[in-house]
């Protein structure tokens, strides 16, 4: 368990299970996923833009990362030992904001004040303004490189922090992503771990429709990477699978997470309409919080603190 | 019998070219700064790394030819502490722009961006390969340092300049043999023009090959009783008002000269500053909006219209300008 896990015991007594450590750790992971799904309506609908269907797609991964695979704690953001977590599909930063503040990197009120003039929770994530998301994104592909040389640099500083990067599958229609791929295997970065959110929806439609990507874990296979192929709201799984992942040598793992576009909110699933930027009307957020399982008052917080 | 087993010619860096003294200065350089890389996306031999990569093979990472993961890479480097010299031709690198706004600029990285191969200096490989926009691109990222050295001393001089800086820069070299112009008593800084040649009459600001160019048009311009001041403006970005507004108010005249676009490069700089400080007639030699085309640099300089001549013609344009105004 990590200092951020064991900084992230947010969950009422009454939720937990007093059984076996794992299962605590999943359980925790689970409401910090619905916390980060809750949150990432909640700022959405106040900021009246943005990109709510591969936000709550991601939430799950998210919610294992940082809350157990990944070494890194809120007081911990300028030391050199850290995990770095770069989100390359920057625009699903709702999320990223979201299990941010889950974790006290930033304050949970605060972070609902997304896209908002003087507020430092941009569009996009922007690393001058909010130190812990590492570097800026939301031109696709790039963060992906980025995680490359943060995983070069930590090689050839002798750290034995991991770089992770979480990209969109429609992200994998960008040359610069396989530019980063072949490089990454090339020099053999086993501290390099890329999670691929496939939930085969992007902007405007499926994948399939605007340009294939199948066979895609050949695709990874074939530019020398180790390739998992999983259930991306399966916690247990997530978790098992990042370990198995960072025990891989001389090659960069990724793992090919399989979601759901707006996970968690059903009219949003598997709805390409819901990709965004999209402006959420107060009876949608109110129907989407329910769905959530929030209850009414704090539905009320949510949206009108 | 042609003997076809002996090695090819090839024509890498050699000589007394900017990419040369560069990629040397650099290499020698290389203990003082431990955490220096420099970044080769398979063109070693023609930026000057060569030098480097030999006395530090680890230390050269090599992209393969892929600019844009290069590029956004060194951000990522950057920000685990490395020095990351990224190294390419100047076209090339262009094609990485936005990881260079993004990755590097945007998030403020201590990055450094050199560029061989800039301009007509290019030569026979032909309009696709002459980047004439570098500067201008590169200027118009906010925090962006751009700098284009004139000779193999200032090149030196600037390399540790750049290393020793914090903060994303990007530097043009060249790639043809240079003149000498400097002496070991140059002295280098960013931020900072010199006249290198002193006059009354007009001030010719230059960077990069056209200094040497310059100082000739002021021979020119000498023979025919005109005291031309010539600056060596190697700091494009941020570019030195002091100095031009000096300039603009002794001279009451101004050419500038760059291998490069007229627009949005050394000329618009000097006009954007000289029009804030002490507006004067302003002459702009350089690419009229054009591109290049193949031919040997010297042949190209004079095709399109940056030699000697042509800043002196540019000088007396605007000589005849002041004094319409006066």
């Amino acid at each position: 368990m990590t200092t951020a896990a064991n900084a992230a015991v947010r969950t009422s007594a009454a939720m937990i299970p007093t059984i076996a450590h794992d299962t605590d750790i999943e359980v925790q992971i689970a409401d910090a996923a619905r916390f980060v799904r809750r949150h990432t309506i909640a700022s959405i609908y106040r900021a009246e833009s943005g990109h709510p269907g591969g936000a709550l797609s991601c939430a799950d991964i998210l919610a294992c990362l940082f809350g157990a695979e990944m070494n890194v704690w809120p007081s911990g953001t300028a030391d050199r030992q850290r995990d770095r977590f770069v989100l390359s599909k920057g625009h699903a930063c709702p999320a990223l904001y979201a299990i941010g503040a889950y974790h006290d990197f930033c304050d949970k009120t605060e972070a609902l004040a997304l896209r908002k003039l003087g507020s430092p929770f941009q569009g996009h994530p922007h690393v001058r303004d909010l130190p812990w998301v590492e570097t800026s994104t939301g031109s696709l592909g790039q963060g992906f490189s980025v995680a490359l040389g943060m995983a070069m640099g930590m090689k050839l500083q002798k750290m034995h922090a991991r770089a992770y990067v979480l990209l969109g599958d429609g992200e994998l229609q960008e040359g610069e992503v396989w530019e980063a791929a072949m490089c990454a295997a090339h020099h053999k970065l086993d501290n390099l771990c890329a999670i691929v959110d496939y939930n085969k929806l992007q902007s405007d439609a499926p994948n399939d429709v605007i340009m294939r990507l199948e066979p895609l874990a050949d695709k990874w296979r074939a530019f020398g990477w180790t390739v998992f192929e999983i259930d991306g709201h399966n916690i247990p799984g997530i978790l098992s699978t990042l370990h198995l992942a960072a025990s891989t040598h001389h090659r960069p793992s990724v793992l090919i997470a399989n979601t759901v576009k707006g996970k968690g909110v059903p009219y949003m699933e598997n709805g390409a309409a819901w990709h965004g930027s999209v402006k959420l009307t107060r009876p949608q957020a109110e129907d989407a919080l329910a769905a959530l399982g929030t209850e009414p008052q704090e539905i009320k917080e949510l949206l009108d603190a | 019998m042609p003997d076809n087993n002996a090695a090819p010619a090839l024509i890498g860096s050699s000589g007394d070219s900017l990419r040369e003294a560069f990629g040397k200065a650099l290499t020698a350089m290389a203990d003082e700064f431990p955490k220096l890389v420099v970044l080769d996306a398979d063109i070693a031999g023609g930026t000057g790394v060569h030098h480097f990569r030999k006395a530090h093979p680890e230390r050269l990472i090599q992209f393969g030819i892929a600019e844009q993961n290069m590029m956004a890479a060194a951000g990522g480097l950057a920000a685990t502490g490395m020095l990351p010299v990224v190294t390419g031709f100047a076209v090339f690198l262009t094609r990485a722009f936005e990881q260079a706004r993004l990755s590097i600029g945007y998030c403020k990285r201590n990055v450094k961006i050199v560029a061989s191969h800039p301009g007509l200096d290019v030569g026979p490989d032909g309009g696709s390969a002459q980047a004439l926009e570098d500067i201008a691109a590169f200027r118009a990222i906010p925090g962006m340092t751009v700098i284009s050295p004139a000779d193999p001393t200032e090149m030196a001089l600037a390399t540790r300049a750049v290393l020793e800086f914090e903060g994303p820069v990007y530097m043009r070299t060249g790639r043809s043999p240079a003149k000498r112009l400097f002496g070991s008593d140059h002295v280098f800084e960013i931020g900072k023009g010199q006249i290198v040649h002193h006059g009354r009459d007009v001030t010719l600001v230059a960077c990069g090959v056209e200094v040497a160019r310059a100082l000739e048009a002021a021979e020119l311009l000498h023979d025919e009783g005109i005291n031309a001041r010539v600056v060596n403006m190697a700091t494009i970005k941020p570019i030195d008002s002091e100095l031009l507004k000096r300039c603009a108010t002794e001279t009451g005249a101004i050419v500038t000269a760059e291998d490069h676009n007229i627009y949005g490069g050394l000329g618009s700089a000097v006009a954007e500053a000289v029009a804030k400080t002490h507006p004067c007639p302003i002459e702009f030699v350089g690419l009229n909006d054009s591109f290049g085309t193949s031919g040997e640099p010297d042949e190209l300089a004079e095709h399109f219209g940056i030699t000697a001549p042509f800043i002196a013609q540019a000088a007396k344009h605007a000589i005849a300008r002041k004094r319409g105004l006066q």
